[in-house]
């Protein structure tokens, strides 16, 4: 029901169409040399602009760009093939490009750009003087006769909506969305975020993504897991390059080894979009509040890399319970949150819960969870159900001293079947019939 | 996939354990089943032919060629689309609170309208009740805050069976006047003497049968069946046996064992949820569901049962 509603918020902020293409600069001057010829020609043979039949275009025309189209003027700019001929031409609707990165919203060569404008308001802008001046260009009648080449070269696609609320119906046009997806990063999750959607369509792969993708195959991430990776942190590809190797090296110097580098990054995504004093922050908390060596608290960031991205409040108040409401010592602690770091993020209802029954009904006493700390991670209703089992078989035994002694993370982490066969010395059947009594 | 979908419409019971939500139990399995669902083989990627332009091989560069080539649609991926079964319809039948366990009835798809035509039939539920003499606490269960303690040797099996007779008879006439019949008709005695006595709207909660199984001082155990009932008025029933008996009693635990046609044997555990045990106790409970809705036809609120009953045997006599 919850994931419902998400969605319904999530589609309520649709993705608006950025009409992207080449350069704006290089269009209008396109566009006004285009404009002054054919102003000239009209003023010469005094027929109005409108009829002037094409023979003064430069290319064959174009209405969606072909996947393999070889086009002069864009392989001399060094161009890839898919550009975002999004529109058709004739429909006077320039294709614009936007740059990348959220920083950058207007290139720097517009100097006479307004600034407050968005980029997509400012091209609407143009658009709109362009047409007050009258730049209609004629066009070729339907039904006229045209070359065997312009035919093969007419590629009528449907037109791209302009708001929409998924990224499928822009994924076929534009190489960044498709480059994505081969790489294996859910567009679906991530058009339901907020915002996510908008910034990935204006993004350039060539430019941006490929670089930060790099960046990431050698800091370690694995090529299978670059998509999983911007699915869960589609940010860092907003952030400066500069800025993520400052980061790392950072880590370096922290004297973490590459692999446990590459582990931390795969395992927490989001660390390399903190800045380098919030990671140190964090290391720090870690230090202090647990009273670590230096090496053991890298270890345990290393293990559970998500302690140095998730909040810090529950650790906090974790760190409280376990010695203030269970009252373990201090060093008790430490030792259980080196075998299982896990702990620390865990819910305090869930551990509570736990906590409350192994020592209170079963009667295991604190030294002994603590040899077991596994316990505290396992489901209740499982250590509830199998420890009535051994109660009514009259072999719940949990003191090591005595004989017939069962041991609780045995208890707890065994699957059904051999803790059926080993430790009750039942059938899974007579398993499956007590816990219909209870 | 398909197949398995349709297979997983319909009707099954699961057992749900204490201490846990009715609503935590049906989000389990929603999400399991759409586990198993997505796992399963899923019908082949569409194509779509495109021509792409090119200079043939061996032309001239400025020739231009198409190629017609088949391309999967990018826009069907999975990674782009969203995965499929984003969400399964499973409604449950008649609830169970948090600390009482025992046969919930869960619909899938097309079964969730069975559960509303199930429930109109008002067929009776099963409890197993286990009560401690000597205590009585603010919410009638064994954890809730202690309000007294009393003696309780003076109480025995027989005291004990007169009180639950006693309970069986008034709840019986209850339910002569809820079941809308002319009490004076043959009609009335047959199906009361066959106990097929039936309310024909909500009612208040009716104990149609009680009677004790276990007596062990302090501890006892009853054997409930009931209609339109919650486990909260089971354990005030306890609380009244205790107070009835001059001593005091709370409820241990509510065991729901039966729930109209499902009983315990074919209710699943929380080790088989999973597609394949879901499907196969949805096939099982098939052929029973069907005969429970069709035993006793539905009757309109204010629509007396005699006149259903006559129209029926004289549909018999004429066959």
């Amino acid at each position: 029901m919850q994931d419902r509603e998400l969605q319904r918020h999530s589609h309520k902020q649709s993705i608006s169409l950025e009409i992207a293409a080449r350069n704006i600069e290089d269009l209008g001057n396109e566009m006004t040399a285009i404009l002054s010829e054919a102003k000239h020609v009209a003023n010469e043979m005094a027929i109005p602009a409108e009829f002037k039949t094409s023979r003064r275009r430069k290319r064959p025309r174009r209405y969606i760009a072909d996947l393999d189209a070889s086009d002069d003027h864009d392989q001399e700019q060094g161009r890839s093939n898919a550009n975002f001929w999004l529109v058709a031409r004739s429909w006077r609707l320039p294709a614009r490009r936007y740059t990348s990165s959220g920083d950058k919203v207007q290139p720097a060569d517009e100097e006479n750009a307004p600034k407050h404008l968005l980029p997509f308001e400012k091209q609407f802008q143009q658009i709109a003087q362009l047409s007050l001046q009258d730049c209609e260009l004629p066009a070729k009648h339907p039904l006229e006769n045209i070359t065997e080449d312009e035919a093969v070269q007419i590629n009528a696609e449907p037109p791209l909506p302009a708001c929409s609320n998924t990224l499928k119906h822009y994924v076929e046009q534009s190489e960044t969305l498709r480059q994505l997806v081969l790489l294996g990063v859910d567009l679906s999750k991530l058009e339901q975020r907020p915002n996510v959607g908008n910034m990935l369509i204006r993004l350039d792969f060539e430019k941006d993504i490929k670089e930060k993708l790099l960046f990431l195959k050698e800091v370690g991430v694995l090529e299978n897991q670059l998509g999983p990776f911007l699915t869960k942190n589609p940010f860092i590809l907003t952030e400066n390059l500069e800025d993520l190797q400052i980061r790392v090296s950072y880590l370096k110097s922290k004297k973490f080894t590459n692999t446990a580098i590459a582990r931390i990054i795969s395992k927490a995504p989001y660390l390399l979009n903190f800045n380098v004093e919030r990671i140190d922050n964090r290391l720090g908390f870690y230090q202090k509040e647990l009273g670590l060596s230096k090496q053991k608290t890298m270890n345990l960031v290393t293990r559970l890399p998500r302690l140095l991205t998730g909040s810090l409040e529950p650790v906090k108040e974790n760190l409280k319970v376990y010695e203030i409401e269970f009252g373990f010592h201090k060093n008790e602690i430490q030792h259980i949150i080196s075998m299982v770091p896990k702990v620390l993020t865990a819910n305090k209802k869930k551990i509570t819960g736990i906590f409350d029954y192994v020592h209170n009904t079963m009667g295991v006493p604190h030294h002994m969870i603590c040899r077991f700390p596994q316990v505290l991670n396992c489901k209740l209703l499982r250590i509830k159900e199998r420890h009535l089992f051994l109660k009514y078989l009259e072999r719940a035994q949990y003191d090591p001293s005595l004989p017939n002694y069962v041991s609780l993370d045995r208890l707890a982490t065994l699957t059904d079947e051999v803790f059926c066969r080993e430790i009750a010395l039942a059938t899974v059947k007579d398993f499956e019939i007590f816990q219909k009594t209870l | 996939m398909r197949r398995a979908y349709r297979e997983l419409q319909g009707l099954f019971a699961v057992y749900k354990p204490p201490g846990v939500h009715w609503k935590r139990v049906r989000d389990t399995i929603e999400t399991r089943l759409i586990q198993d669902l997505r796992s399963l083989d899923r019908p082949p990627q569409p194509e779509q032919v495109r021509f792409l332009l090119g200079s043939g091989e061996g032309q001239d560069p400025s020739e231009l060629t198409l190629t017609a080539t088949n391309v999967p649609v990018l826009a069907e991926h999975p990674l782009v689309k969203g995965p499929p079964f984003p969400h399964l319809k499973v409604g449950v039948g008649a609830h169970l609170d948090l600390p009482s366990s025992g046969v919930l009835i869960l619909g899938v798809g097309s079964g969730n309208q069975l559960l509303q035509r199930l429930k109109s039939q008002h067929l009776s539920k099963e409890y197993i009740v286990q009560g401690v003499f000597g205590k009585a606490t603010d919410d009638f269960s064994d954890t809730g805050r202690l309000v007294e303690k009393t003696t309780f040797d003076h109480v025995t099996l027989c005291s004990l069976e007169k009180i639950i007779a006693m309970i069986d008879g008034t709840h019986r006439k209850a339910l002569l006047t809820y079941a809308g019949i002319d009490l004076h008709s043959q009609e009335a005695y047959e199906q009361a003497v066959a106990g097929l006595l039936r309310p024909s709207h909500k009612t208040t909660p009716l104990i149609t049968g009680i009677r004790c199984v276990h007596f062990d001082p302090p501890h006892f155990t009853l054997e409930v069946q009931s209609l339109n009932e919650t486990q909260q008025y089971l354990r005030k029933v306890v609380h009244e046996i205790g107070l009835e008996l001059r001593s005091s009693a709370v409820c241990g635990q509510v065991r729901r064992t039966r729930d109209g046609p499902f009983t315990q044997h074919d209710a699943l555990l929380h080790s088989h949820w999973d597609l394949d045990k879901v499907r196969a106790a949805v096939a099982e409970a098939g052929p029973r569901v069907w005969a429970a809705l069709r035993c006793a036809r539905d009757v309109q609120p204010g629509e007396r049962r005699e006149s259903v009953r006559a129209t029926n045997t004289e549909s018999a006599e004429h066959t």
